[in-house]
């Protein structure tokens, strides 16, 4: 068992658990501080599977910045008031049924396929690699990319206006 | 001696699948959008992994547009969020029941 593997095995039980965690609060808060730590263990693999540009930016742009706005909504609404039962049983249900199907089959999935044995090895992708690749292989999704963000944009301003015509009439 | 590609998948779909418990269980609209985002996290692993397996790029670069993409989703969702909220001053979803 080498560095490698046991640092893959630690990050992964800290993903799940933190990811796990995060999903049961009644707490929103608490809810968004565990996904963050969450985000970080996917930073860490991101790293440990070779991109650290794309580890930085998982830092950055998720924990970074999604999440925040998320404690921003949560602390602006201040949704004080807790859900009567954490997990209602009638939406809990087919829940757990789905995802233990789920579950069941990808696992069988995986079994069964002779390709899903071949073992990940070292490699690093370097941030300037990347940045050349991006710019020039798939350098019309990103241009698609800016125009959705723009259209996002759009869209948030327009929908955070309406409200306060609402309830002037 | 690496990792089998079969464990770094089977750690996506777990956090795909609590992902998408949290989306189906869950009765808060903003716990629901966080459910949304566990499992995008979930893609974006098997995606890094799928880009170590077969030493390509074009994973990497799709979990580029993967992150912009919950960047945009985020921020319309939340924008919906609070407008729903000042509508309606709930956030759970059975409340809403009126199409006005």
């Amino acid at each position: 068992m080498t560095l490698f593997n046991m640092l893959f095995f630690a990050i992964a039980a800290l993903i799940v658990a933190s990811t796990a965690l995060a999903i049961t609060r009644r707490n929103l808060v608490h809810a968004v501080i565990y996904l963050i730590f969450g985000f970080f263990g996917s930073a860490f693999l991101f790293y440990l599977f070779g991109s650290p540009f794309l580890a930085a930016l998982m830092v950055i742009v998720y924990a970074g910045a999604i999440m925040i706005l998320f404690l921003f909504i949560i602390m602006m609404l201040r949704v004080e008031a807790p859900e009567e039962r954490l997990f209602p049983l009638r939406q809990m249900l087919p829940a757990v049924f789905l995802a233990a199907a789920y579950m069941v089959i990808g696992g069988l999935l995986l079994i069964n396929d002779p390709s899903a044995g071949a073992s990940l090895t070292e490699a690093r992708t370097e941030p300037a690699a990347f940045g050349r690749y991006i710019f020039t292989q798939s350098w019309l999704a990103v241009e698609i990319t800016s125009l959705l963000l723009l259209v996002a944009i759009i869209g948030a301003l327009l929908v955070g206006k309406r409200p306060l015509k609402g309830d002037e009439e | 001696m690496g990792i089998p590609f079969g464990y770094v998948l089977a750690l996506a779909g777990i956090v795909t699948v609590l992902g998408m418990i949290c989306t189906a269980a869950r009765r808060n609209l903003i716990m629901m959008l966080l459910g949304v985002e566990i499992m995008l996290n979930g893609a974006a692993i098997a995606f890094i992994a799928a880009a170590l397996r077969w030493q390509q790029l074009e994973g990497q670069a799709f979990v580029l547009f993967i992150i912009a993409i919950a960047a945009a989703e985020v921020s319309l969702g939340l924008a919906l969020i609070v407008y729903l909220y000042h509508r309606t001053g709930s956030l759970n979803p059975e409340d809403y029941r009126v199409l006005k």
